[in-house]
């Protein structure tokens, strides 16, 4: 057990040795029953996919609250505009590879552009959905959306952050996307752990370099950043659920006290969060960055974590990029 | 309710002024849409002015009738209609498609008071009235929501997506109007891609069809008003691009062009014109 993880942010306290395994969706399905219960305007739209998105147990408990569109996530997202425009709270589900993917530009128009209360939810993101292969890969999410004005993007990093995602964003009045994977993914933070949208948490002090990770490779970053501390190298890891508004602050800090980053995400290089905090950086406080996403490639069938191995977005991917970017230093 | 000459004559004039106002704001723009928001101004007149339910001074009403231009492009015609109605001065429609005017080329909601959704993709407003009515249903509501859809625009596929989720759930709150003008920017509706047989097609989705002539105030009244229990309804209006302004009827030209300062002049004549007449338009679908 480290003794450099924040403790303010009260972690599993079996994160290194043998954490319990979560779908992130399961925090999703919880998250916006409390969300429900906590305010009668919240509506759940969902096409032909209630169980997988873990909308099931909302519907069972607000089925008057529930609306199945069917197989028209176009449609759905004028549907949760034109709600949400009549004060509704709409959390519209879908794989992420359509939801964002096949209704962007309702999203765009519908939606950002008249700043509609929608919340957008892309389950299934990933690589790590596997067999699927490469068309139900949700690898360009967080790059379409994170260009969109008005529009916030949340990357949860596991069940319980997801569960506390989708409840803090009904409290926001502005459209949100949030994606999350359909795998099992290490429960690495707790019922204590603090949430807020829009700040960048470092779950990790250390002084060489900051990783900057998001969703399932937050776990994967601290599990290098303890095998990297066995060389002698400190390593900051910070959990940027927030890709957009991104915290600014934190990645600033970062770069001036450890003078390199690493990003980390189960997206492709080019759009998402290492794109976000390239920009940052860039702007601020130039420092050497290496990435470690999938690189400008689709994906193909395989078991996740054969997936997760092949593309280098694990561990051993972010160990590498660290080492790289010491030699850059 | 019966309507009376009198109200009648009141709308063709409102609908006139409508006209006058399309042919001023897109002059001044320099750009913009003429033959469709001349085609609907009768219909937006009978609207605003006599079936919906709205209060231009709180143009937020919770419990308001709603309208969603969903062929966003002939804003032209539903800014003229809210300038009229009192949503805002009438004296800013000449600031159309100007930098820093509310009046955007299409619509932002938002941004002017009366506008609710913001448009431009086609088939984008269907599925946002859709919502609306389907938000009314849950809450027990008894607001109405009427949404214009362009006949070229049915060639989304996101249009039928959002009939069939309203036939689905029988918003009977519900009213769509089709500007079934023949035209779409490639030539004529049923050469680019055919839509006939559309009453067919509308009434397998589950709606209640009614033909009406678009520029026939009196027809378009009873149309709104016929009542069909649990059934949503649709308006097939067919109207004449460009209707009003002798010069750019029927003449697909004129579907993304503006009158230019000469071309103004001669419509706001004719329209003057038939302003002294007594408003009245022929109805050649009688």
């Amino acid at each position: 057990m480290s003794n450099n993880l924040n403790k303010k942010f009260h972690l599993a306290e079996n994160i290194f040795d043998s954490p319990d395994q979560v779908p992130a969706r399961n925090g999703y399905g919880e998250g916006v029953v409390e969300a429900g219960e906590a305010d009668k305007n919240v509506v759940v739209l969902c096409c032909d996919l209630t169980e997988s998105t873990r909308n099931a147990k909302f519907k069972e408990t607000f089925p008057n609250r529930f609306v199945e569109v069917g197989i028209a996530e176009q449609n759905m997202a004028g549907l949760a505009a034109g709600m949400a425009f009549s004060g509704k709270i709409p959390y519209m589900s879908s794989y992420a590879t359509f939801n964002p993917g096949r209704n962007w530009d309702q999203i765009r128009v519908s939606i950002c552009y008249s700043m509609a209360n929608v919340k957008i939810m892309g389950a299934h993101a990933g690589i790590s959905v596997g067999p699927d292969g490469a068309t139900h890969q949700a690898m360009e999410d967080i790059a379409i959306t994170r260009c969109l004005p008005n529009l916030t993007v949340i990357v949860p990093c596991d069940y319980w952050e997801t569960k506390k995602a989708a409840i803090a964003i009904a409290g926001i009045k502005s459209p949100v996307y949030m994606r999350f994977g359909r795998e099992k993914i290490p429960v690495i933070t707790t019922d204590n752990t603090p949430f807020q949208i829009g700040r960048a948490d470092t779950y990790r002090e250390g002084d060489d370099v900051t990783v900057i990770a998001c969703g399932s490779l937050v776990y994967e970053a601290l599990i290098a950043a303890e095998k990297l501390s066995g060389d002698g190298i400190s390593v900051r890891v910070i959990n940027c659920h927030t890709v957009k508004p991104i915290d600014e602050k934190a990645i600033i800090k970062a770069a001036k006290e450890t003078g390199a980053i690493v990003s980390a995400e189960e997206h492709q290089v080019h759009g998402g969060l290492g794109s976000a905090v390239a920009e940052v950086v860039a702007a601020n406080s130039p420092v050497p960055m290496e990435y470690v996403a999938l690189m400008d490639r689709f994906g193909e069938s395989g078991e996740p974590n054969e997936l997760m191995k092949k593309f280098g977005l694990d561990s051993k991917g972010i160990i590498k990029a660290v080492k790289k970017v010491l030699k850059r230093k | 309710m019966a309507v009376t000459d009198t109200q009648i004559e009141y709308l063709e004039d409102m609908a006139t002024h409508i006209r006058e106002d399309i042919i001023i704001m897109l002059e001044k723009a320099g750009s913009g849409h003429s033959a469709g928001s001349l085609g609907t101004a009768d219909i937006f007149s009978t609207l605003y002015f006599h079936i919906m339910k709205h209060d231009p001074k709180n143009p937020d009403w919770e419990d308001r009738d709603r309208f969603v231009l969903s062929n966003a492009h002939i804003c032209p015609v539903l800014y003229a209609t809210l300038a009229e109605a009192g949503y805002y001065p009438k004296k800013e429609i000449t600031t159309l498609r100007k930098l820093g005017s509310r009046l955007q080329g299409h619509p932002h909601k938002g941004a002017l008071p009366g506008l609710e959704a913001s448009g431009g993709p086609l088939a984008q407003g269907l599925s946002i009235a859709a919502g609306m009515a389907m938000a009314a249903k849950m809450d027990d509501k008894r607001s109405k929501v009427f949404c214009m859809v362009g006949d070229g625009e049915m060639n989304e596929g996101q249009i039928w997506e959002a009939l069939m989720f309203i036939g689905k759930n029988r918003l009977h709150n519900f009213t769509l109007i089709v500007d079934r003008n023949n035209i779409q920017i490639d030539g004529f509706t049923e050469d680019v891609m055919p839509l006939e047989p559309l009453k067919d097609k509308l009434t397998s989705f589950g709606f209640h069809v009614i033909e009406v002539d678009g520029h026939n105030i009196r027809r378009l009244i009873e149309a709104f008003e016929e009542t069909i229990f649990e059934k949503p309804k649709v308006l097939l209006a067919h109207t004449i691009p460009g209707k009003g302004v002798d010069f750019m009827e029927f003449k697909p030209e004129w579907h993304g062009k503006p009158p230019n300062k000469e071309e103004a002049e001669k419509a706001l004549s004719e329209l003057e014109q038939l302003r002294s007449l007594g408003g009245k338009i022929t109805c050649e679908h009688e």
